[in-house]
């Protein structure tokens, strides 16, 4: 019996316990429930930016035979929204619309050609209104205001002051301001958006399948929408092909459908087409930021001030938290003492933004890295010894009360720099090649829910029956990041047996306790926490069991997972018999476990909003981009990244790598190639070949190190993996290309287009000197 | 107009009435139900939809039903054989190739269809044969892993 060994998969390189589905095809998610009898459904989009609604005609659409129910504005007087305090939005647009491709009526018919000539026949009156693009325009003086309670536009204005700011300028060897621009971006996840509702009209209960991060949020918002008990309402989120943060809150998607399965008393299926999904966005606003850094003769930063604004778009969405994020997070990363700033979130005529991965923190990152390391080029410094000058010694506070209690930044520092030969080839490459360094970091889960109930921030269900399997009840939401696996991992770590003994139950709100969701990278952080004090709970009782059966004390009693004895001499009870034993007592058992924040990681009061940016943990991060720059065409191409992330303690490294990579990866595509246009108003870039992502042909090999601080709090030390390597990118990337041609590029993204004209501006620059180019 | 379609899909012989209009993405999901094919876009942009005609990967999205007579059309769902994952899957599952899942299916048949005409190949053939199917979550590290995986697994005969 001595060869039987707990065991242990934390730490180790585990495929996901759900990869079998996804590699063959069985995975179903929301658009492949596909049941007889189930309707179609369709939206009709607002084709105007921003206007009265006089009138919407839906009687020759509702003559046509074949549909079943079309709903509009009229039938809907409720809102909603994400945050308790900007619950502005009507799932159909009423009275106003205020961006094109704004739902306005929806139709369910028997098939979808049916409903998609249902809609082409309703018809709109409006009376038009002056319409925003910019932030600029919106929040001037005379503009028209998109909502009541939003003066002048602004859906929030922040302000504070740390410290003696212009005195930290004043002692500074160097100030420098610099403007940037960051463009609009999309998530643009692989599943476009749907939505399957189920009227049972007897019984008068609903349920919603939808590509949700936030079942529980969904099933808020259903009840507050349709005005419905939340007992009668089932919300199931099935697999889910990824999310990025445009899921993070209720979207009109499954609003509609339940609204339209009420009314046709029955089921309909929305899927919204790869330009609606655009269209329904979420994602990162357009930011202007204006930033200046104070640095020492050593590149210690003595003052920063930073005034940041982005265009929201026409909704509410998370913009509040969006605005505090870009200024809380300018803290955490490095020892800052004097810092002003001025963030203004704007509502304008364009679809609403949302929380796109690295939420708030990315755009003004960018913009901090990139101007620290031009100062540090003009100071003659090296920029790892800048970043050096600057650390943060956890365990501390910030300024703004951020609550920093393991800060692996140092190590990840080393690693990049070691790794990618920095101090061999740095100069030394090339023409026409160039690297960049830069750092960022981000939070574990925002340590204040959006919705304050005084329930523990997150629970877990162990469910353990006659079979001696064990399920996992959760309420977390898998979309492809792993937190399924996590948490499987977690509980079969601690009771030390196979991950096959376990099975994992998510996403339905009949069966699996309510949680909070998939945003933020709260999960591993709070369920995984959760998840451990569930499986404990369920060691003691099994414990308790064997000791009955062993005839001794619990605690004499040795758990080797499927073998519990009492010494090793002991040849000892396998498991399945202690959970026999362990029936006697209760039947069929189920152990819960919970997770609560403390009170010290939720942020300050020093300013409105200060709460915005507290977590339990901040990863850390740092980033060395190479690149290659073609100066006849402007194209760059990246050679190789190396990143380094602090995770606190990898889990499981095959996915904390996944994580990395693919959050490197998504900050490439922001830096190079993706954002919105506008024309009017009108998307221009509602696809995938106008709205570009790096393709494989692109993309660089991405050597991941991984930095395991053991975070005091974290479940086996663990922080958040999936979100902090991204801002990073921005930054290197154009440290690299400044490196490379001495350009620094202050708008993203860097096209080719944009680099090919800077170079030609040099070189008229150069031929005809003192002329304006 | 509709006509009956005859085609070889997934090994098995079979005969349905399509209509002229239908494409192969909708006769597979909304007709046969077989919904490890996924739509990812509006037409032609992002791969997941991606299937095997004789052989060659092809966008369904983008083919119509009728013009599959007599074809051989495998989807991700013929792969897997006697309770085992082809080596495809077992690649894209054991080294992360997949996240979300959702650009999965047509990612894994179109590494499919490269390693039944080289089973070979290099990083750069990889990287050509999987260049017109976008993933939003891997960054494609670990799908160039996966493959080169699979193709090792091919080699080894571990699976059929």
């Amino acid at each position: 019996m001595s060869e039987i060994a707990p065991t242990h998969t934390i730490g180790g390189y585990v495929p996901m316990v759900d990869g079998p589905e996804k590699v063959s095809g069985r995975a179903k998610y929301t658009a492949d429930f596909i049941e007889p009898g189930t309707l179609a459904g369709r939206i009709f989009r607002s084709p105007y930016a921003h206007a009265e609604i006089l009138a919407v005609d839906v009687s020759e659409a509702a003559a046509l035979p074949g549909v079943v129910a079309i709903v509009t504005g009229e039938d809907c007087d409720k809102t909603f929204g994400v945050l308790p305090v900007a619950r502005t939005e009507h799932p159909l647009a009423r009275e106003r619309v205020r961006y094109r491709g704004e739902p306005v009526a929806a139709v369910a018919a028997v098939d979808d050609a049916t409903a998609a000539r249902a809609v082409k026949l309703i018809k709109m009156r409006v009376k038009e209104l002056p319409a925003y693009f910019t932030a600029r325009e919106a929040a001037a003086p005379d503009a028209v205001e998109l909502h009541p309670h939003r003066k002048g536009n602004i859906e929030r204005d922040v302000f504070f002051e740390l410290g003696e700011v212009e005195a930290g300028f004043a002692e500074a060897a160097l100030v420098r301001e610099r403007s940037f621009h960051c463009a609009e971006v999309c998530q643009n996840q692989m599943e476009m958006h749907a939505a399957l509702a189920d009227y049972d009209a007897v019984r008068d209960r609903l349920t919603v399948h939808a590509s949700t991060q936030v079942p529980y949020y969904v099933h808020l918002m259903l009840a507050q929408i349709l005005d419905m008990e939340m007992s009668r309402i089932r919300v199931v989120k099935p697999h889910v092909g990824g999310g990025f943060g445009c899921r993070t809150e209720t979207l009109n998607v499954e609003l509609i459908a339940a609204l339209l399965a009420r009314r046709a008393r029955g089921r309909v299926r929305i899927v919204v087409n790869r330009e609606e999904t655009f269209i329904t966005h979420r994602g990162r606003p357009e930011t202007e930021i204006k930033l200046k850094i104070g640095l020492a003769k050593d590149g210690r930063i003595t003052a920063v001030d930073c005034a940041c604004w982005q265009r929201g778009g026409a909704h509410s969405g998370y913009g509040i938290v969006t605005i505090l994020y870009a200024g809380s997070m300018l803290y955490a990363l490095y020892d800052l003492h004097r810092v002003r700033y001025v963030g203004k979130r704007v509502l304008t005529n364009t679809p609403p933004c949302g929380a796109f991965r690295g939420h708030g923190t990315v755009d003004i990152r960018f913009a901090f890295e990139a101007l620290l390391d031009e100062m540090a080029e003009a100071m003659g410094l090296d920029p790892f010894a800048v970043r050096r000058a600057n650390y943060l010694h956890a365990p501390t506070f910030t300024d703004n009360d951020l609550m920093v209690n393991s800060y692996g930044l140092p190590e990840c520092v080393d690693w990049v720099e070691r790794e990618s030969g920095w101090r061999r080839r740095k100069g030394a490459l090339p023409k026409g090649k160039g690297l960049g360094m830069a750092c960022s970091h981000y939070i574990s889960g925002a340590s204040k829910p959006v919705n304050w109930t005084g329930e523990p921030h997150a629970t877990v269900k162990l469910k353990l029956d006659f079979d001696g399997s064990i399920v996992l009840l959760t309420g977390a939401a898998e979309i492809g990041q792993g937190s399924s696996t996590i948490l499987v991992q977690s509980v079969a770590e601690v009771l030390g047996l196979d991950l096959s003994r376990l099975r994992i139950v998510t996403g339905d709100s009949d069966i699996v306790p309510k949680d909070n969701g998939s945003y933020s990278s709260r999960v591993t952080f709070m369920v995984g926490n959760a998840a451990i004090d569930a499986a404990q709970n369920l060691k003691t009782l099994l414990l308790a069991a064997a000791a009955r059966k062993l005839d001794c004390r619990p605690e004499d009693v040795e758990c080797l997972g499927e073998l519990y004895r009492a010494g090793a001499q002991d040849k000892g009870v396998s498991f399945d018999e202690v959970v026999a034993e362990a029936l006697k007592d209760s039947g069929t058992i189920t152990v819960t476990g919970n997770f609560s924040t403390i009170p010290q990681s939720h942020g300050g009061k020093k300013y409105r909003g200060a709460a915005i940016g507290g977590t339990m943990g901040y990863s850390y991060s740092a980033q060395v981009v190479e690149v290659s720059v073609d100066d006849e065409t402007g194209v760059v191409t990246v050679d190789q990244v190396w990143v380094a992330h602090d995770c606190g303690k990898a889990l499981n490294r095959l996915t904390v790598e996944g994580q990395v990579q693919g959050s490197v990866w998504m900050g490439m595509g922001q830096a190079m190639s993706e954002e919105t246009d506008y024309h009017d108003g009108l998307l221009l870039t509602g696809n995938m070949l106008d709205y570009r992502v790096p393709t494989i042909q692109d993309s660089p090999p991405i050597a991941v190190g991984i930095v395991e601080s053991n975070d005091p709090y974290g479940p086996f030390g663990a922080k958040e993996a999936g979100e902090g390597s991204l801002a990073a990118f921005l930054p290197a990337l154009t440290a690299a290309i400044a490196d490379a041609t001495g350009l620094r590029f202050t708008a993203l993204p860097v096209t080719p287009d944009r680099v090919f004209a800077a170079l030609e501006k040099r070189q008229r620059e150069k031929r005809a000197p003192g002329k304006a180019a | 107009m509709a006509r009956l379609l005859t085609l070889i899909l997934n090994g098995r012989r079979r005969t349905d009435a399509v209509g002229d209009n239908l494409l192969l993405l909708d006769y597979l999901r909304e007709v046969l139900r077989l919904t490890g094919t996924k739509t990812g876009c509006d037409g032609g942009e992002c791969g997941a939809c991606t299937v095997l005609v004789d052989d060659r990967p092809r966008l369904s999205c983008l083919t119509l039903a009728a013009s599959c007579e007599g074809k051989r059309v495998d989807t991700v769902e013929s792969l897997a054989a006697d309770g085992r994952l082809s080596p495809v899957q077992q690649g894209f599952h054991e080294k992360l190739g997949s996240q979300c899942g959702y650009c999965t299916p047509g990612l894994i048949m179109a590494s499919e269809g490269l390693l039944r005409h080289n089973p070979r190949p290099d990083e750069a053939a990889i990287r050509e044969a999987l260049g017109s199917n976008i993933c939003r979550c891997t960054g494609y590290v670990k799908i160039i892993e996966a493959v080169q995986h699979a193709a090792r697994l091919r080699a080894a005969g571990a699976t059929p």
